[in-house]
Parts: structure tokens; C-alpha cells; sequence
């Protein structure tokens, strides 16, 4: 890895997305009009302060994974993947370029999202607010790594959108924003224990209720690790050469 | 001046699945030529040339190329590689796409200027890949391989598409390319840029079946052209394939 590279690389990938002035508005205000539509539906209950939270760290793993995934797709089919690969660009450099800016990009998106939950929708956060951010932008990470490793798997824009379904519902389901994970079946639980989204939606909710921040990062910290294992699966996809 | 061969392949086999594509292929590209693998499409030039890029697997044989292993990492700097799909972001513009892979490179700042002049993008260097014609995009895509003044070029068919007044304009490009001591080998299925190369390989099925000058192609075929000389070899390839067969 070679930090001018990964830079050049995320560089790159910032200008392209530049280039696409609608895809940037849709990612910075859906999220944010889907929080209102929320907080609208459940005013005068307690329920958006219970899922609200959650759904800040929802919007950038989704976002992030979608964007992620169909990007580099399109590298791998346009062939501009494997010319940067003849090329002296290590396989970080290209990796960690995507990660800086669509890290970058949901950093933006969790900055757009939580300051409109929080005073534009009264969202109440007794921990701190950049907390929240956190967990949000780790989240937009994790999505943009099992994007990346998503789109090794797929190889038409069609399939790399169905997997969207396939690893994004699963963890929403069991992640504990329906039910607390306490009360799920056995089964459930433990494997709602191997999921990243269940380890940010219970820094989300510690975060909310004002809960201990040395938890929160113990959280933000296993959800990184994932992202990170994703991220070496995603490099091990990247060849040089194929068969 | 270095007489070593650019690309010296002995015995190249690349097997994908359980299908054999290149059956044995010995390949020698003298340093400084401009050598064309000619043959019809599925004949395995393609295959031919990633296995030489180093982004092709093989499963017997050896390549060397300029004096290293295909793949070598030193060879990533010293290879310039245009695909046969137009490998350039459609949401840079041209001028963009140039600049970020010259610095994947780190080929100097001026390249981009100077690779603009050589394939002719001056009028759209500042438009989106996407909006420019097929034919300018292919240039993009030629010219990111110009990048860095590689020591091997190789193309595969980078005049698909193109006017002949621009095909003309390409292969003088890749003369003076050659002339200044870079090797190219350039693949095409049309014949009559086969009088154009220095060298000629023809492909097909896998088979290397002529290696030989375009004169020295044509006197042994006795063909008055490119075109013909390549039907009568591949005639005598399928009369000979029987036979074996029978």
C-alpha cells in the first residue's frame, strides 16, 4: 500500500461521484426525509425515540453497501479494475481509496442525518451527539466493505442489488430494532450475535439512553472488526490474475 | 540498442474450465517491431495477450518478457495494456481519466498533455468519457496505455471502430512509437492492417500457424494479399487438422 495511491484512488472515486450531483442529493436528504416521515407517523408516541436511533445507523449501511457494490462492478466489468491491477496499484490502494471516500461520503450523510433527527425532529439523545455520528459513519464503513466483497459474487447489477435483501434484512430483523434481542428465541439470539448491525443498534440505543460510553466504543469497535474482516475477504477477491 | 526479444513464450498453454484455449503457443516479439496477431475472433488472441500482460493464468509453458516472468511487479511500470472493452470511467472526463491513471503510474504531470497530442483528444479533453463517440473513447482507452512511455505496448485491436483516416493516423502513431525503440504487438482482424507490422503471428484455434514478415507471408503463399495469403494458410491448417484427425 502506498499512501499517494490510495489517496490518488480516493481522489478519483470522489471526483466521479461529483460528477453525479443527483446521486450526492439522494444520498444526503433521503435519509433524512425518511426520519421525518418517521418521527411524523409515531408523533405523540414514544416509539420514534425508541427506533429512531436505529434508523440513523440503518441509512448509511444500506446507502453505503448499494453504492459500494454497484461501483465496483462496474470496475470489475468495465475492465478498469483489471487494468488498474496490471498496473503498479496494490490492492489496498484501491480497497482503501474506496474506503476514504465513501467514508468520507457517509460521514457527510450521518452529519446531514443526525443533525435533522436530533433539532430538526427532537430526537432525544442523552449521550453525546457525536457518538451517534460515530456509530453512523462506522456503519456506512461496514456497508461500504461487504459492498465491495458483495460485488465478487455478483456479476450483473441485477444480482448485486438482490443481495441487498439477502445481508442487509437478515440483520435488520434480528439486530433488536422489533424486538429486544433478549426476547428472541435461543437461536435467534446467538445468531443475531454473530451480525454486525445487532453490535451498532446496541451502541445506537446506549448512546440514546445515555448509557456508558466505553460500552458504546467496546460496540463501534466489534462492528469495526467486522468491517475490517470483510475488507481482507474483499482484497483475497481481487486478482491479478485469473484463471 | 537491445536485441534481446521483448516477448520470448515457449510451449503456452492456457486451459479455462475444462476447455483448452491456447494449445502450446511459442511467441517471439524481436524488441522495437511492430508486431501484429492477426487471426478471426475466438481465435485466443485475447487470451494471448493477458496471459503476456501477466493478468491471464497459464497452465504450462513459460513467458518471458523483457527479460522477466510475465507478471513480474517490475514489469507493472515498463507494460502499457489497452483491453479490447473501452476500460476508462465514463463519469471522468477525459483529461481526469488520464490524469489518475498517470499518477497510478507515476508517470510525469506532462504525460497527459503529451498523450492528448499523440491520439488526438485535444477538442474533447475536458468532456466526460460518456459524452464523447465510441471511436474517441477507444483513443482515451489507447492512450492510457501510452502513459508512462511503456518499453512493451500491447494493444488489443485498438483501431476497431475508427475511420480509415484515422486507422492510418494510429499506425503511423505506432510506427514512429516503434521507430523511437518501444515494441508493440498489436492484434486485429483486419487483414490489410497486416501490411503495416513489421512482423505477422497468425492465430487460430489456439494454434500459432504463421510467423513470418508481411512479404515473407505473402511469397510463401503465394497470395497477392494479406486477406488471401491468411485463407490459404488457414485452409492448409484445416486440410492438415483432418488428416490428423482421419
Amino acid at each position: 500500500m502506498n499512501p499517494r495511491l490510495t489517496l490518488a484512488t480516493a481522489a478519483r472515486v470522489l471526483t466521479q461521484v461529483r460528477h453525479d450531483p443527483r446521486t450526492v442529493g439522494l444520498l444526503l436528504v433521503v435519509p433524512a426525509l425518511l426520519i421525518g416521515l418517521l418521527a411524523w407517523i409515531f408523533d405523540d408516541t414514544p416509539v420514534f425515540g425508541q427506533v429512531g436511533p436505529a434508523m440513523l445507523g440503518m441509512f448509511p449501511f444500506i446507502v453505503m453497501f448499494l453504492v459500494t457494490s454497484i461501483t465496483t462492478l462496474r470496475e470489475r466489468r468495465s475492465g478498469t479494475l483489471e487494468r488498474l491491477l496490471v498496473l503498479p496499484l496494490g490492492k489496498g490502494d484501491f480497497i482503501g481509496g474506496y474506503a476514504i471516500a465513501f467514508g468520507l461520503l457517509a460521514t457527510l450523510q450521518a452529519l446531514v442525518a443526525v443533525a435533522w433527527a436530533v433539532w430538526g425532529c427532537g430526537l432525544d439523545i442523552e449521550g453525546s451527539v457525536w457518538l451517534l455520528v460515530l456509530v453512523a459513519v462506522v456503519n456506512g464503513l461496514l456497508g461500504t466493505m461487504l459492498g465491495l466483497l458483495a460485488s465478487a459474487f455478483a456479476t450483473t447489477e441485477f444480482q448485486v442489488v438482490q443481495f441487498m435483501p439477502v445481508i442487509v434484512a437478515p440483520q435488520i430483523l434480528l439486530g433488536g430494532i422489533f424486538l429486544p434481542r433478549e426476547r428472541m428465541p435461543e437461536v435467534l439470539q446467538t445468531i443475531s450475535d454473530w451480525l454486525p448491525l445487532s453490535y451498532s443498534i446496541d451502541a445506537l440505543n446506549l448512546v440514546q439512553s445515555g448509557g456508558d460510553a466505553g460500552e458504546v466504543l467496546g460496540d463501534v469497535l466489534v462492528v469495526a472488526a467486522f468491517a475490517l474482516g470483510a475488507l481482507v475477504l474483499a482484497a483475497l477477491t481481487l486478482r491479478r490474475r485469473t484463471r | 540498442m537491445n536485441y534481446s526479444p521483448a516477448v520470448a513464450a515457449t510451449g503456452v498453454v492456457v486451459r479455462r474450465g475444462r476447455t483448452e484455449i491456447l494449445h502450446g503457443v511459442d511467441v517471439h516479439v524481436p524488441a522495437g517491431q511492430v508486431v501484429g496477431l492477426l487471426g478471426p475472433s475466438g481465435a485466443g488472441k485475447t487470451t494471448l495477450m493477458r496471459a503476456i500482460i501477466g493478468a491471464q493464468r497459464t497452465t504450462s509453458g513459460t513467458i518471458e518478457v523483457l527479460g522477466r516472468p510475465a507478471g513480474h511487479r517490475t514489469l507493472r511500470r515498463e507494460l502499457g495494456y489497452m483491453a479490447q472493452s473501452v476500460a476508462v470511467y465514463d463519469d471522468l472526463t477525459v483529461e481526469q481519466n488520464l490524469a489518475y491513471f498517470g499518477r497510478v503510474l507515476g508517470a510525469p504531470k506532462t504525460d497527459v498533455d503529451r498523450v492528448v497530442g499523440e491520439v488526438g483528444l485535444g477538442s474533447v479533453r475536458r468532456n466526460l468519457a460518456s459524452r464523447i463517440s465510441g471511436g474517441q473513447r477507444s483513443r482515451v482507452s489507447l492512450g492510457i496505455a501510452l502513459l508512462g512511455t511503456p518499453r512493451l505496448l500491447v494493444l488489443d485491436e485498438p483501431t476497431v471502430g475508427l475511420d480509415p483516416a484515422l486507422r492510418q493516423e494510429l499506425w503511423e502513431l505506432f510506427a514512429r512509437l516503434a521507430e523511437a525503440g518501444t515494441t508493440l504487438l498489436v492484434s486485429s482482424h483486419v487483414m490489410d492492417e497486416a501490411r503495416r507490422c513489421d512482423r505477422l503471428l497468425l492465430v487460430r484455434e489456439g494454434r500459432i500457424i504463421a510467423d513470418d514478415t508481411p512479404d515473407g507471408l505473402l511469397a510463401a503463399t503465394g497470395a497477392s494479399d494479406h486477406d488471401e495469403a491468411f485463407l490459404r494458410l488457414v485452409e492448409r491448417d484445416a486440410r492438415a487438422a483432418d488428416q490428423d484427425a482421419a
